[in-house]
């Protein structure tokens, strides 16, 4: 921590500010996969730690270099937006493989095959 | 001041992480289903990545960042491995 004393008061306030919020929005998103009934509630939880937990604390990390550098630094955004661009594909991907496995095995939470427009002529299992 | 600000938000930042790690974990030990393991590995990468990022802040060298986009990268990609195995049953066909 020999840096810490580069960094005025003002930007380690905003620091541990966006880094409380980061990390505490993850903990509320993972405590929610754990504590949620079924699988299609629980897939919706994590993705407040790849929104605003993520951001904050990336957030704090720009803020933090930039003060101590005397610069922009602002490499932080690589991780910003490709979890932004990739959360939704592989959690899209994984609701609709596990709604592929339980029509398959004729579960009674979610809608059968034939329920899925059938004039739209292409088959419901495709991606 | 400000290390002491800094000290206390980033140890505490940490350890929430942390235990956002072992909910992850206890989901995938627990989970009923193979999609509740592979939703539950996958909001753990995104927790390490982040306490890389935290460590990156208490260390104040930008080495960690190199780190954290190599796991958003990979975690990414396992996890579209794995949700495609469970709709497949293969990964390449």
């Amino acid at each position: 921590m020999t840096h810490a004393t580069d960094i005025p008061v003002w930007a380690a306030l905003l620091i541990g500010f966006f880094l409380l919020i980061g990390s505490g929005l993850t903990l509320l998103g993972t405590i929610g996969m754990l504590r949620f009934g079924s699988f299609y509630e629980r897939v919706h939880a994590p993705t407040l730690g790849t929104t605003w937990g993520t951001g904050g604390i990336l957030l704090a990390s720009i803020i933090c270099f930039t003060v101590l550098q005397s610069r922009p630094v602002v490499h932080e955004l690589l991780i910003a937006i490709f979890i932004t661009v990739t959360t939704p594909v592989s959690l899209m991907l994984l609701a609709r493989s596990a709604l592929y496995r339980d029509r398959t095995e004729n579960a009674e939470a979610v809608p059968p095959f034939e329920a899925v427009t059938p004039a739209a002529g292409v088959k419901p299992e495709i991606r | 001041m400000s290390a002491a600000i800094l000290f206390w938000s980033i140890s505490i930042a940490q350890l929430f992480l942390v235990a956002a790690m072992g909910c992850c974990v206890t989901r995938m030990v627990r989970g009923p289903r193979a999609q509740d393991r592979v939703l539950g590995f996958d909001a753990l990468y995104v927790c390490a990545m982040l306490l890389l990022l935290t460590f990156g802040i208490r260390t104040g060298s930008t080495l960690y960042f190199e780190a954290a986009l190599v796991i958003s990268l990979l975690g990414f990609v396992s996890t579209i491995a794995l949700a495609k195995f469970l709709m497949r049953g293969e990964v390449i066909e």
